[in-house]
């Protein structure tokens, strides 16, 4: 079983991705478990056709500790299975234990064991790694690859410059390795070249630039990955380049995270002096 | 006396008024201290680690050592790496145990501190120094109750330590569950008087009650050796006494090394101590000496001297899981009518495994998990019992309406018989019928009218 966890910086479409690339390896006749690591509980939406799916937390919260693996986890696309950790309301609380709660339950109800027969689990995690809670997909060997979702935007490069030394902290241990950054174009100057060098510098490598396309919103609108909404689109066949490169990625490093001086010197040399 | 309870149930789903259960790390602490020359380390601020080692100490009588991470504000902030890595090279330095067995509270949980990974990298540094041994259980205390971190620390002992190198040694592993060391004693005489080779872990006994010699020593002789440990995983069987606190245990270094197990309950009463002999019996291909037969037979005949006085007497019984699902059996050996069961533990599994004991029998019977005293009071209050077995938390209960409780469990804060005699096998059989006999009788003397009283019973 491939254990992968998806960062990035907020907003920068790591659910979307995540969830077309899960459409593309069911397609190819994977069985993929997703774990939406998210409060807001959005990571398995397209997957699931837009059905409000209750949350481990809020399952946890209604029904106490005595929880079953059906209560939290349903099938989406091509029997892509979805769970959804939840957490607590905006400004109480505290997300990272929530996250630390869902997936120690996730693993006591058995939801990783043989039987089940998975391909790939996939951490679908929020934003940047801001604390312990938020690290729990990278620790102990649960999630053994890591996938930075970016753009040439430099808010983004330095999410993703920042999510490296999280992982660096868990590599040097742990079995987690990086493999690799995944451009989501926003249309930025020279965009492909920048994350491409971005990539070697930090020792890994860009392993799939997915264009930007509005196919991807119609599809959301729809609530389905594109793959489901639209089987011929262009766009559906970048998803399925992208889910292809990762089931053959060989290429899982420790990242070497740059010095701010040199993430800004890279944004100049591409994004200025073409 | 807790005057505010009143013969009517309330309601009530938020709130618990006395618990029937206690924090995580004092379990992970109690079994810490099973294993020879280990320092338990709570890895949070002081006031925990103060709090369990004063409420281990009340029930032991003894002194209890443990160390923290201290955390302050900057700690729960920035994680607690560096406070742990200074404290292993402290207590390394300072108090030299072979195994520091570490622990965490809520609040390192909250941040999410990774200790495996603090662990490794201590290690790296070369500040865990070479041939000692560093453990780790998660022990957060908003999740189940000390049995959870009991269990857990035993589940931690043995992922870190057992191995198998696949020359048997002939031994079975015998995890005991939460147990006081007399009941440790008392497992591993009958063990040695069935003449089966075994491993006992954790093992408190010559640990928490030590004999006075007017000597201080922080590691004394009890305790399983670390190197005892690793040899668990080359054993032919395990005997997992307890589904709450051993079986976890069990399950676990079946996985790791394909030790089978066989799953009991706490041998409390006559049919679980057979129980746990036959086990031993079958598993080492041994006959039952005449020896243990005979205390059987004595077991057996105390309880027929006895029994009429037991009959269909209602009793409440509460306190930790495992000790109550062996308590009720054997209550029911007694022909006491279990009236209410509670216990502090989480989940249905506790309800069950006595509905599973009760059989139908009891149709009466009010079994609750995650109970808490103030509603078993108003129960009593309602509709009351003759006799209360439980630990000391019971006793306000008890004087309030004029129960006699007979203390067993975890903790026993204001007496001693449990330091000095056990519960399980036989003769703790023995010794627990005498206590509630006594308890009866003298109740029954106290108050009975002057025609009722007898000299000869």
């Amino acid at each position: 079983m491939r254990k992968i966890a998806i960062y990035g910086k907020g907003g920068i479409g790591k659910s979307t991705t995540t969830q077309n690339t899960v459409a593309g390896l069911v397609e190819m006749g994977r069985k993929v478990m997703v774990v939406g690591c998210d409060p807001k509980a959005d990571s398995t939406r397209l997957l699931l056709g837009g059905l409000a799916q209750r949350s481990v937390l809020d399952t946890l919260r209604e029904e106490g500790e005595d929880v079953d693996l059906e209560d939290i986890r349903s099938q989406g696309f091509c029997n892509a299975l979805c769970v959804e950790s939840g957490g607590p309301e905006p400004g109480v609380g505290c997300a990272g234990r929530g996250i630390i709660t869902s997936i120690n339950m996730l693993e006591q109800l058995g939801a990783y064991e043989d039987k089940v027969g998975l391909d790939y689990v996939f951490y679908d995690v929020l934003g940047d790694v801001v604390c312990g809670g938020f690290a729990m997909p990278i620790r102990e060997g649960k999630a053994e690859e890591i996938y930075i979702v970016c753009s040439g935007e430099m808010m983004a490069m330095y999410a993703a410059n920042n999510i490296c030394k999280g992982i660096v902290k868990f590599a040097q241990t742990g079995v987690v390795r990086l493999g690799g950054l995944i451009c989501n174009s926003r249309n930025v100057d020279r965009e492909r070249d920048l994350i491409e060098a971005f990539a070697e510098k930090l020792g890994t490598q860009m392993i799939h630039f997915v264009p930007r396309d509005n196919d991807v919103q119609r599809a959301e609108i729809n609530r389905k990955t594109v793959i489901e909404w639209n089987a011929e689109a262009p766009q559906a066949d970048e998803y399925r380049a992208l889910a292809k490169a990762i089931e053959n990625n060989k290429k899982l490093v420790i990242p070497k995270p740059l010095p701010i001086e040199a993430l800004e010197a890279l944004l100049m040399e591409y994004g200025l002096f073409n | 006396m807790l005057d505010l309870a009143t013969p009517t149930i309330s309601e009530r789903s938020a709130l618990k008024i006395n618990p029937a259960k206690t924090c995580q790390p004092i379990g992970a602490m109690y079994a810490a201290l099973g294993i020879h020359s280990c320092m338990p380390h709570s890895h949070g601020s002081q006031g925990c680690c103060a709090y369990h080692r004063s409420h281990l100490t009340r029930h032991f009588k003894e002194p209890v050592a443990a160390t923290t991470s201290s955390f302050t504000e900057g700690a729960s902030v920035f994680g607690g790496m560096a406070n742990l890595q200074q404290a292993l090279i402290n207590i390394f330095s300072i108090y030299n145990p072979e195994v520091v067995a570490v622990h965490t509270t809520c609040l390192s949980e909250v941040i999410g501190d990774d200790i495996p990974t603090i662990i490794k990298k201590a290690r790296e540094e070369g500040k865990i120094p070479e041939g000692k041994t560093v453990i780790h259980a998660n022990t957060p205390s908003f999740v189940g109750s000390n049995v959870t971190g009991y269990s857990n620390m035993c589940v931690g002992i043995v992922n870190y330590l057992a191995e198998k190198s696949g020359e048997s040694t002939e031994a079975i592993n015998i995890f005991p569950g939460w147990l006081d060391p007399s009941d440790m004693r008392e497992l591993k005489r009958l063990a040695e008087e069935l003449g089966v080779k075994y491993t006992l872990c954790p093992d408190t006994s010559d640990v928490l009650d030590l004999p006075q010699t007017g000597v201080y020593e922080m590691y004394p002789k009890g305790g399983t050796p670390v190197e005892a440990i690793k040899r668990m995983g080359d054993a032919i069987k395990t005997v997992a006494l307890g589904e709450f606190t051993a079986h976890a245990a069990a399950q676990k270094l079946n996985d790791k090394c394909g030790v089978p197990f066989e799953a009991l309950d706490a041998p409390i009463g006559l049919t679980n101590t057979d129980l746990y002999i036959d086990a031993l019996r079958r598993i080492a291909e041994v006959d039952v000496p005449a020896s243990i037969d005979a205390e059987r037979g004595r077991l057996l005949d105390v309880i027929q001297d006895i029994g009429q006085y037991f009959h269909e007497v209602p009793v409440a019984i509460f306190g930790d899981p495992d000790h109550v699902v062996a308590m009720t059996r054997f209550a029911i050996e007694l022909g006491l009518k279990p009236k209410y069961i509670f216990s502090g533990a989480t989940g249905r599994a506790f309800e069950n495994r006595v509905h599973a004991i009760l059989d139908g029998r009891f149709p009466d019977a009010i079994v609750k998990q995650q109970g808490d005293l103030f509603e078993l009071h108003e129960r009593i209050k309602a509709d009351p019992v003759k006799l209360i077995l439980g630990n000391t938390y019971g006793k306000h209960i008890g004087r309030a309406e004029n129960i006699p409780l007979v203390r067993f469990g975890f903790p026993i804060l204001d007496r001693v018989g449990h330091r000095l005699f056990p519960t399980v096998g036989y003769r703790g059989a023995m010794h627990l019928v005498e206590k509630i006999s006594d308890a009866l009788l003298d109740q029954r003397d106290r108050t009975c009218p002057e025609e009722w009283f007898e000299l000869v019973q």
